[in-house]
């Protein structure tokens, strides 16, 4: 039934028409950048509300699914995109940058990033991709005037592309060998194991996604890319993108191949590791904390590959988890990398903050919290993010994902050191100058996700660790 | 009365929120303000003493399991879970008793700010407590591993010339040890289905796997203990961590390793710590004899008491693995005593450095003829490191020693050289720094003990003295508990 179809789709549909409508709108009163962002962020919150009430199942012959994990990352996602309006719209302002299309492209994302979640065949699942890729493209060099930031979305759109077109390439393998796109269909033939040709389209298939969600060895573009895109914008597309890959990624290996996960396994494991370990060890070198933060990302992504790599709803529930933890703390990191100006210069380098303590003493504590939190140190919400991936990870009777956990718990405390060093950074140096005054917006950002990471974190698991199972659970594993 | 561990632990951070409420509304850096956090910081820290006498007080002594018992349930099947037995309560109260001291002994030494070093002492009292209250392996973890950042921003603060590379060595090193545990406490949770620790202590895990949790555990309480030979990290440490850093770091810190042992490894892991036994002797008998001469040679004063500790703590190993009473009730008396003691020596060097800002111990000597109260204190805390009758000191060594001699002759004959080594390096420290005549001119106009510093050492000295020829008050509390812990391993290793 079309209806029922439509019904199951009103969370995106209700984007796309707040995105046509705007469009429209602006294009004749592009002066009105605020209503316009207003309006963006109530769109978004309209979406994650039907998203939660509206009703569960498979709409579009199997291209759409809307169950608790849509749902759950849905909610997730839009509450991000809402978050990097504000943030976004008035670094741009203080930039001298008036482009009413800010808000516009966000809600584009963010309805790229609702299909990528809730796809259930490989049109659907590209064509989410894509829409959510383009319009992060177009995001990345939005600052015109800025030759980095034009670099930046030139780069992110070559490797994109590239990426893109491993993706399609794995997909069109699939569909030759398997003889259909859905997949719930590709499930019932790779039952008992992927032959040769599926599993080569399935292994195109897991490096376009690789690149997507930036774990090594398809992580090349990050560090660029964070460098040289308004920090803002960075503080958008670490977070939010990533969960919608990752889930992607879940969908297309749970659903998809389910029988294959002794093959996939592998595959993910050392992708995991090779992130961690590349995340730990290059992040050492870095002296600007946006590539930094790239590495740190990277690292990230590995843990949550790793749970994902467990093959059981389980790891799910623990990536799921993972996933919203550490979008909240990157989130709320690059907010404060928004807020932090001197003299009207960005803060970007390790040494910038020397003494921030002093100067700024929230958002130095705040960017400690973060720094601990993705160091994994507990009471912070990094920690138990790690907590579940490691478990579920550990749990898997298998030695190689087994030591795989162990490994990457080791890589962690490489990384402790560049987290260390900030901190030490901001409270043991002497401060180099005075700070501007933090952006209202920013700031608030910065300190509500510090807040989140802890204590907020102690109480909000009791709720996420549900809303995870039950997302987890719609994937009908054991 | 349900309740008062929670409040034990947390009442530091009441202080701290007091602390911070006095930062908002005064000016952070004013005279005024800074006098009145370090009060606060006092009570703070003396009402948790007075609470955690309240919970000895309350402490049925003839019950060997956990009592207080708190239990919260939390998400994935945690719990927010506290208790004591007789061998935790002990380490509330050793926590209790020395902060207030600490507090007191940074009063004058810390002169920038001085907020943040009060709330950061707070909180790592709340986090130390945890540990010892936890009941919880991953709430235990959590206190455990955050116990980190507090001691961390202690030394890179507020420490000396190569404070940074102490404090990092610090972390990165326990750090490392942490995560192994880390990975061994999720691989727990996954097969016993429970985080709960006396569930998991009567969990019977098989022999092989306890091998590899035993292992991983050991990672990070040896280098928390710290056990030669990753010892390497505390010298550093010490020398670089401000007074009262020195003392928290030797006088707890520590114990956590040794406290870990007794949680975790004995009752959860027997067949192993069985198996490993030997290798734990090795390493104890090989800490007590090389880490004595090494600290017999060196030349900063604070780096040779945090080279005795190391020593100190062989013997707390060897007891802990001798398995038997004897031996575990000696272990934990010289932990409580060690305590004492090398808190109080830190602060004997304390004194001095505040004087003179220097620990080179060439640069002292005659001080007895300026300072002859300090030399009596000094004199008193270094019997006791030596393990003279009559001070606490001497109680846990014979008990340990005398423990392992049941299950090790040699291990014993060998640590018992430990006693004449502690003897060669602390009296040679003692008639250098104290006797001889006074040739440095530097030194000519040196004070005595003033009054707040005789305040800090009366307490510790009559607790030295009192343990020393009283150390039954300790065994009481600790009997009922060491006995079940030792029956279980017993019955678990079947001898």
């Amino acid at each position: 039934m079309f209806s029922t179809d439509l019904a199951l789709a009103v969370p995106e549909l209700i984007l796309a028409g707040a995105a046509l409508l705007l469009l429209v709108v602006g294009a004749f009163a592009p002066r009105a950048t605020t209503p316009l962002g207003v309006a963006a962020m109530l769109a978004l919150a309209a979406a994650a509300v039907a998203a939660v009430v509206g009703p569960t199942g498979v709409a579009f012959k199997g291209g759409l699914i809307a169950d608790a994990a849509t749902a759950y990352t849905q909610v997730a996602i839009y509450i991000a995109s809402a978050v990097a309006i504000p943030l976004g719209q008035s670094w741009f302002a203080r930039k001298g940058v008036v482009n009413f299309e800010f808000p516009i492209l966000i809600l584009l994302a963010a309805l790229g990033m609702g299909m990528m979640v809730g796809s259930g065949d490989l049109i659907s699942l590209y064509v989410g991709v894509e829409l959510q890729s383009l319009a992060l493209y177009v995001l990345a060099a939005m600052h015109r005037d800025d030759a980095k930031a034009s670099e930046a979305g030139l780069k992110y759109f070559v490797l994109g592309a590239l990426s893109s077109g491993l993706l399609l390439y794995g997909a069109s393998l699939i569909y030759g060998f398997a003889g259909s796109t859905r997949f719930a269909d590709i499930a019932a033939v790779v039952h008992h194991g992927a032959n040769t040709g599926v599993l080569f389209g399935l292994i195109f298939l897991i490096c376009g996604l690789a690149f997507k969600v930036s774990a090594a060895p398809f992580h090349m573009w990050t560090p660029d890319v964070y460098e040289g895109a308004p920090t803002p914008v960075v503080a958008f597309f670490a977070g939010a993108p990533k969960l919608a890959a990752m889930v992607l990624f879940a969908r297309a290996l749970y659903v998809s191949f389910p029988g294959a996960v002794d093959q996939w396994r592998q595959i993910l494991v050392i992708i995991a590791l090779a992130s961690i370990f590349v995340g730990a060890f290059a992040g050492l070198a870095q002296s600007n904390l946006k590539r930094l933060w790239a590495y740190s990302s990277i690292a990230n992504v590995g843990y949550a590959v790793l749970g994902l790599a467990a093959g059981n709803a389980e790891g799910l529930q623990a990536m799921l988890v993972f996933m919203v933890l550490y979008m909240v703390d990157v989130t709320g990191f690059f907010a404060c990398l928004t807020a932090l100006t001197r003299q009207g210069k960005a803060m970007e380098t390790i040494e910038d903050m020397a003494g921030l303590f002093k100067q700024q003493p929230g958002i130095a504590l705040a960017m400690t919290a973060f720094a601990l939190s993705a160091l994994g140190l507990p009471p912070f919400s990094g920690f138990f993010a790690k907590f579940y991936v490691f478990k579920a990870a550990i749990g898997v009777q298998d030695p190689l994902i087994q030591t795989a956990a162990v490994l990457g718990l080791v890589g962690s405390v490489v990384a402790a050191f560049y987290y260390l060093r900030l901190i030490k950074v901001m409270w043991f140096d002497a401060a180099v100058g005075a700070t501007d005054k933090p952006p209202v917006e920013a700031r608030t950002v910065a300190i509500a996700a510090a807040l989140f990471t802890f204590p907020v974190v102690i109480v909000a698991l009791n709720f996420l660790d549900v809303q995870a199972f039950a997302a987890a659970a719609a994937f009908g594993l054991k | 009365m349900t309740g008062i561990l929670s409040l034990t632990t947390f009442a530091p951070l009441l202080g701290v929120a007091a602390i911070l409420l006095l930062r908002f509304v005064g000016k952070p850096d004013d005279a005024k303000t800074v006098e009145a956090a370090k009060w606060i910081a006092f009570v703070a820290t003396l009402a948790t003493l007075a609470l955690s006498v309240l919970l000895v007080a309350q402490y049925d002594r003839a019950n060997p399991g956990f009592q207080f018992v708190e239990d919260i349930p939390w998400f994935a099947g945690l719990h927010y879970r506290m208790g004591v037995d007789g061998i935790s309560i002990l380490f509330v109260l050793l926590t209790a008793f020395l902060m207030p001291i600490c507090i007191a002994a940074s009063w004058k030494s810390i002169e920038t700010r001085v907020l943040e070093y009060m709330i950061a002492f707070l909180i790592l009292e709340t986090l130390v407590i945890g540990v010892f209250c936890a009941l919880d392996i991953i709430l235990f973890y959590a206190f455990f591993e955050f116990g980190l950042v507090p001691m961390f921003l202690i030394i890179g603060i507020w420490g000396g010339k190569r404070r940074v590379y102490a404090a990092f060595k610090f972390f990165l090193y326990t750090l490392l040890g942490s995560v192994l545990m880390l990975a061994a406490i999720l691989a727990m949770i996954g097969i016993a289905h429970t985080s709960s620790i006396p569930e998991l202590m009567t969990y019977k895990f098989a022999p092989w796997l306890q091998t590899w949790l035993w292992l991983a555990f050991f990672a990070s309480f040896a280098v928390k203990m710290p056990m030669w030979p990753v010892h390497t990290w505390l010298p550093d440490a010490h020398v670089e961590a401000p007074t009262a850093g020195s003392v928290i770091l030797a006088g707890i810190l520590l114990k956590m390793g040794g406290y870990g042992f007794l949680r975790f490894s004995l009752p959860m892991f027997p067949q192993a710590s069985e198996y490993f036994t030997p290798l734990v002797f090795a390493l104890s008998v090989i800490a007590v004899v090389y880490t004595s001469l090494v600290a017999f040679r060196q030349t900063d004063i604070k780096k040779l008491i945090a080279y005795s500790s190391v020593a100190h703590m062989g013997f707390v190993t060897m007891g802990i693995f001798s398995g038997n009473d004897v031996g575990v009730q000696g272990a934990i008396f010289q932990m409580l005593s060690h305590g004492v003691i090398s808190g109080a020596l830190f602060l004997c060097v304390g004194v001095v450095y505040d004087r003179m800002h220097t620990r080179e111990i060439a640069f002292y000597g005659g001080i007895v003829n300026r300072m002859p109260w300090y030399a009596a204190t000094f004199m008193l805390f270094t019997m006791g490191n030596v393990g003279l009758p009559g001070t606490s000191g001497f109680v846990g060594e014979i008990l340990t020693m005398t423990g392992t001699y049941q299950v090790s002759t040699w291990t014993a004959l060998v640590a018992a050289t430990g006693v004449i080594l502690s003897a060669v390096y602390a009296l040679s420290l003692y008639r250098r720094v104290v006797f001889g005549q006074l040739t440095n001119p530097a030194l000519a106009e040196i004070t005595d003990l003033e009054l707040r510093e005789v305040a800090i050492f009366v307490p510790l000295i009559a607790s030295t003295l009192y343990l020393g020829v009283q150390p039954g008050v300790v065994f009481d509390l600790t009997q009922s508990s060491v006995d079940s812990l030792v029956a279980a391993y017993h019955a678990a290793i079947g001898a």
